[in-house]
């Protein structure tokens, strides 16, 4: 008998156990909401699975009465686009300020405490401020992602050449590195793989964002449907929205993971 | 030619004294080996020589002129780790100097400039023992092939003066042998100067023709931080005469062969015979 941290489980083993977690949610939704559906029919907490495609379908297959869109995929659209271009912009800041502010001293001096202020302030408290600055459309969404997401972003970068070694500038110095070179063919190609993952760590805040801002006013987005349907009580809407916009963000996640391994094989060497 | 004069160089960090009136005559094409306790400042010295670190005090003089405040090409480095880019392949790592060098914006070559440098890069590759090896990742490479896959990237930049801080250190006798040999015969072909700091003794007569120790020659007990270190003996290893001689021998011998090998025999006999005026004769 050894101790039970001596036994890893196999592979297909590995596969059943990860699955099973899932299989139980599903199974106790299915069972309580049969429950449910037995005494009141029209019980609208826990719906049936019918229910939910029913429901779905008229989303995505059949046109708004009012609008003439297909809202499942107008609400994916819009909700996707703000999520992209914001953390779109906010990785390119991350990218262009963390290197200059990490790389030159004098950058470092005066900006390193403003940045870490800025990160500080919570960005949903100076949501209505950029409301009344920005009007109510989508710049005010999106500079709501970049203020949330840049800071931290900016801030991982500056870390990250902080990290590199010592040895590594000099080496590139003494090859007759400008500074310009060096960022571009030393910082910036090992900053990347660390970026591309503090993006995939950021996706879930990013999300809390475009909803958030959504909740509050929007044309249309997923977090705006999920909001007005609430009012029906839609469960049969608001559980396969969440269960997508969850699909949505995994799915993000491994691209990104993939993207890594794919564009920066070396990276993945080091771990090892 | 490269003559380094280190001129009553004095390096503080504080209160605290590391090296004290140092000073160093080193004429051309000299192997210099810095041997001293751990933490005596022999990797401070070498940082000065790179202009990673200035002198508190006095000044380093490169051929006459007090070397440039920065790190520059004219002084390549091998540290003991991380002197190779993780994120370039072997043959990456080596053709990044050249072409920093002639583009500055993009600092990449296209076409035929390419292939040219490629090729330089190769041969010098091959000259190291990585030819093989040169499109793998650096990570991918043993200790001993990481070390010499610096030395090659700061060979192709030909630096007058190569500084290199316990680059054997980490590896085996066997590996670091073979080292040894390369080192030196580098350091002929390509007439430069060159810096080393060890802390094997063995090594530093090995390849050094002048060998140098730094240490602490006052101690106070309560106040170690009081006193620095300076040159506490300097050692003619291998004196220039002998060397030049040497060479001279070597150069004649190759001569005679060239020579022999002229004639009518065919070039196989002269590899087979160590004296070619024989094989001529054969
Ligand atoms: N940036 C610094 N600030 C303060 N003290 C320093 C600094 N760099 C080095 N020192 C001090 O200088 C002394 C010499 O350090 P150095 O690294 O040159 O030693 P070393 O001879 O190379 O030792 P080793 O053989 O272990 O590598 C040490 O006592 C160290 O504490
Ligand atoms: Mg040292």
């Amino acid at each position: 008998m050894r101790r039970i941290i001596n036994y890893p489980p196999a592979r297909g083993q590995k596969l059943i156990l990860g699955l099973l977690p899932f299989l139980a949610i599903l199974l106790i939704y299915l069972m309580a909401s049969e429950a449910r559906l037995a005494i009141n029919p029209g019980d609208k907490l826990i719906p049936s699975f019918s229910s939910f495609t029913a429901a779905m379908e008229r989303l995505m297959a059949q046109p708004d009465r009012s609008s003439g869109q297909y809202l499942f995929w107008f609400d994916t659209y819009l909700s996707l686009w703000r999520l992209c271009v914001g953390l779109g912009i906010s990785a390119l800041l991350g990218c262009v300020f963390g290197i200059l502010i990490g790389f030159i001293p004098h950058l470092r001096a005066m900006f390193e405490p403003v940045l870490a202020a800025l990160s500080l302030v919570p960005p949903l408290a100076v949501l209505p401020i950029l409301f009344i600055i920005f009007g109510l459309g989508e710049v005010s969404k999106i500079v709501l992602i970049v203020f949330g997401i840049a800071p931290f972003l900016i801030r991982d970068v500056v870390l990250r050449v902080e990290s590199l070694p010592r040895e590594q500038i000099i080496k590139a110095q003494t090859l007759g590195g400008s500074t310009w070179q060096m960022m571009t063919h030393v910082v910036l190609p090992q900053v990347m793989p660390n970026l591309i993952n503090s993006v995939r760590l950021s996706l879930g805040a990013t999300w809390l964002f475009v909803i958030a801002a959504e909740a509050i006013t929007a044309e249309g987005g997923l977090g705006y449907r999920i909001f007005l349907v609430r009012r029906y009580l839609a469960m049969d809407v608001i559980l396969p929205y969440v269960a997508w916009i969850t699909l949505l963000a995994f799915l993000m996640d491994y691209g990104l993971r993939r993207l890594n391994t794919f564009a920066f094989p070396w990276a993945a060497l080091k771990e090892s | 030619m490269t003559a380094i004069k280190i001129d009553k160089v004095w390096k503080e960090y504080g209160d605290t004294i590391v090296l004290e009136n140092v000073s160093l005559d080193l004429p051309d094409h000299e192997f210099l080996v810095i041997i001293g306790p751990s933490g005596v400042g022999k990797t401070t010295l070498l940082r000065l020589l790179l202009s990673q670190e200035t002198p508190t005090r006095g000044e380093i003089l490169i051929d006459g002129k007090p070397i440039a405040s920065e790190p520059t090409a004219d002084r390549g480095v091998v540290f003991q780790r991380y002197s190779v880019f993780p994120h370039k392949t072997v043959l990456g790592n080596v053709m990044l100097g050249p072409q920093w060098a002639q583009a500055p914006l993009l600092g990449r070559f296209f076409g035929k400039k390419h292939r040219e440098l490629k090729e330089r890069a190769m041969a010098l590759l091959q000259r190291v023992g990585l030819g093989a090896a040169a499109d793998k990742y650096p990570q991918q490479l043993s200790g001993g092939m990481q070390q010499r896959l610096a030395i090659a990237q700061a060979l192709i930049m030909k630096p007058k003066v190569l500084l290199l801080d316990e680059p054997f250190g980490a590896l085996d006798p066997g590996t670091r042998k073979a080292m040894h040999v390369l080192v030196r015969e580098l350091w002929e072909e390509h007439a430069m100067t060159i810096v080393m700091v060890t802390h094997d003794l063995a090594e530093a007569f090995a390849l050094g023709t002048r060998v140098i120790a730094v240490d602490r020659p006052r101690r106070d007990p309560q106040a170690p931080e009081r006193y620095g270190a300076t040159i506490t003996s300097n050692f003619e290893a291998k004196c220039r005469v002998v060397r030049e001689s040497e060479r001279f021998e070597a150069a004649r011998a190759k001569a005679r062969q060239d020579h022999g090998q002229s004639g009518a025999s065919p070039p196989s006999a002269a590899m087979i015979h160590p004296f070619p005026l024989k094989a001529g004769a054969a």
